[in-house]
């Protein structure tokens, strides 16, 4: 127990700030909120997988990804598609003229389920997926362009233009995957409706029990030599190389590791709000994604968590009172958190211990100073080269 | 196969261009096990491009170098390292937001892959060669320093350290007493002394007072090619080498 309390946190505080994390998620909230509010803060829990996942890959690895939408949407698209055919069965879907299909592929004039379709008729097979899908996909996409050393700036621009390619391609092939309306009208898990206010009772403890469960995965790894490895990675890229690491391999590896949980926050995104579409994975909410990360902190995944909250929070809050104004705001508190708190809030909170010498002294200002030590001069005898 | 046993690197005919601009052409290079080699030569003579295409830096675009009779160019960098061949560079490389410790933990080969990573565990013996590494280096009393705020110096230590965690059988080191005072300078050939008793060791140079110091046998370059060879007092009697570089 003491060995695991080790391995995922250094500090008190940080156990503390945890412990009061979870105090709110499991306690507060669901006491406090009307099911419907309740249901809001579970959707912004799921994009806490994918500010998890940038806590990694940019924070730790020093990798931007532009593109985290694609891994939320293959994910949610996954669990979408079982859904969906469920939700289609010939009775239900007498009316249409191939029974048993999908509505929009009937629209489309599909007679028959598309291959890629068939096997989302098992559960198990979509859990499957659910990992392995943007895991697989984002591991090849990483093995390409770490290998050629593709990094900073132009690996965000590649993975944005991912974002895109992927959510126009979703958007354009209406029969196989619903188009611009996404996959709608889903009702029920192997006959459990999903909709009902207790099924979203459920479905918010699953989707936060996961996610501290990912949370504590991340944090495991941080603090593995794999951490150190990233940190060294996102400092000292050629030094790492010649220490004999393979960067590609560990970058493309982490890569991976947040296209997966990204992917199961996508899915559990879809089992809370009901439906899924191209306008969440394309670029805009990928770079939203990317602001709450760094809102709350890109070096600390409950920061980030916390910071996908608020943002959200804050989004739904401001943009139900001046739709027009949120978007300014945003960008501006992007701005202004990479001008002057380029650690987000969990940097801020780091600070606080540092203010206290400060807060001493200013509390004790009018007291007398002591008479100051007569000056030891201070240089190194080793460091003495001009 | 003598031959073979004699040398550890035996690099022949290595040359790189880029865009037709030879930096290192028709390179000929014989590290004898527990050898200090020292590279001399003007500025641009294209020292540090050797040593950047024997550890796979940079790609020769002609030549072999031979590891152990093996052939290393082309192989990724990572490979070569894990092969044995250590590599500090000019500027003190290391990383700065960890401590001195956790820098010489992480360059321990054991579980350098994903996987070993994850489950890599801090044994005893890792414990004791990061402690006596440290020793040899002189950084024993800095282990819990963040390595960004060691003396320039301390910084080159700790690489040359860093370098001794992956115990490799070749230590190339690039300028190791730039920048160094004249203490820090005595040291350090004593520790490069010490560190070639059981390899060999490939170091690139300026100073000439140290290279006497240190050397075993010295290679000028000039223009990407070799002008004279041999040992220190050979070479510095060449009259090439008084012409183009200890003349000037």
């Amino acid at each position: 127990m003491q060995t695991l309390f080790r391995s995922l946190f250094k500090s008190r505080a940080e156990a503390i700030a945890f412990g009061i994390f979870i105090l709110f998620i499991f306690v507060i909230f669901p006491l406090t909120m009307p099911i419907f509010r309740l249901n809001l803060v579970g959707k912004y829990l799921t994009y806490g997988f994918v500010g998890v996942g940038l806590v990694l890959l940019w924070g730790r690895c020093g990798v931007l990804s532009l593109g985290q939408g694609v891994f939320f949407g293959l994910g949610g698209y996954c669990m979408a598609m079982f859904l969906k055919l469920e939700a289609s069965d010939p009775v239900t879907t007498a009316i249409q003229s191939t029974p048993g299909i999908p509505d929009f592929m009937d629209w489309n004039q599909l007679t028959e389920l598309p291959w890629f379709w068939e096997p989302f008729k098992s559960l198990p097979f979509t859990i499957f997926a659910i990992f392995i899908v943007p895991g697989i996909i984002a591991f090849f996409i990483g093995w390409a362009l770490f290998r050629r050393r593709v990094g900073g700036v132009y690996f965000s621009i590649i993975t944005q233009a991912i974002a895109l390619i992927f959510s126009l391609g979703i958007d354009g092939n209406q029969g196989y995957t619903g188009g611009r309306n996404g996959i709608t009208d889903l009702r029920t898990l192997l006959g459990w409706d999903i909709r009902s206010d207790n099924a979203q009772f459920i479905l918010y403890f699953v989707s936060a029990t996961l996610l501290v469960l990912v949370a504590f995965s991340a944090k495991y790894i941080i603090n593995t030599r794999l951490g150190r490895v990233l940190v060294a990675i996102r400092d000292r890229e050629d030094r790492v190389r010649f220490s004999g690491y393979d960067v590609a391999m560990v970058r493309s590896f982490i890569f991976a590791f947040a296209a997966m949980v990204s992917g199961l926050g996508g899915a559990m995104f879809v089992l809370q709000v009901g439906f899924m579409s191209p306008s969440i994975v394309g670029i805009v909410p990928s770079i939203e994604m990317v602001i709450f990360t760094a809102v709350g902190g890109r070096l600390s995944v409950l920061g980030a968590i916390v910071g996908c909250l608020l943002v959200n929070y804050g989004k739904t809050t401001f943009s139900e009172d001046f739709p027009n104004l949120w978007l300014y705001l945003m960008g501006g508190t992007f701005i202004a958190v990479v001008m002057f708190f380029p650690n987000g809030l969990a940097g801020l909170a780091d600070k606080i211990p540092m203010l206290k010498p400060y807060a001493s002294k200013w509390l004790n200002r009018n007291k007398q100073e002591p008479a100051k030590a007569p000056n030891t001069p201070s240089s190194n005898p080793v460091s003495d080269e001009p | 196969m003598s031959h073979n046993n004699e040398n550890i690197l035996e690099i022949e005919d290595l040359g790189v261009s880029f865009d037709g601009f030879k930096a290192v052409d028709g390179f000929n290079f014989y590290l004898a096990r527990n050898h200090i080699h020292v590279i001399i030569g003007p500025n641009g003579a294209g020292k540090t491009t050797v040593l950047d295409l024997i550890c796979g830096k940079t790609n020769a675009t002609s030549g072999s170098i031979k590891f152990h009779g093996k052939e290393m160019r082309g192989k990724r960098e990572y490979r070569i390292v894990r092969a044995g061949i250590g590599r500090k560079f000019q500027n003190p490389s290391i990383y700065e937001n960890l401590t001195v410790f956790e820098n010489l933990e992480l360059s321990h080969p054991t579980g350098r892959g994903v996987l070993g990573c994850l489950l890599f565990r801090r044994t005893a013996e890792i414990l004791n060669q990061c402690n006596s590494v440290a020793e040899q280096i002189g950084l024993s009393d800095r282990l819990d320093t963040e390595a960004g705020i060691l003396s320039h110096g301390q910084k080159q230590w700790l690489e040359i350290g860093m370098l001794l965690m992956q115990n490799p059988e070749v230590i190339m080191l690039d300028e190791p007493v730039a920048g160094m005072s004249v203490r820090e300078r005595t040291a350090t050939a004593e520790l490069i002394r010490r560190i070639a008793k059981n390899r060999s060791v490939i170091v690139i140079e300026h100073d000439m007072e140290f290279v006497r110091e240190i050397a075993d046998r010295v290679t000028v370059m000039h223009l990407g090619k070799i002008l004279s060879e041999g040992s220190m007092d050979k070479v510095s009697q060449d009259p090439k080498v008084i012409d183009v570089y200890i003349g000037h």
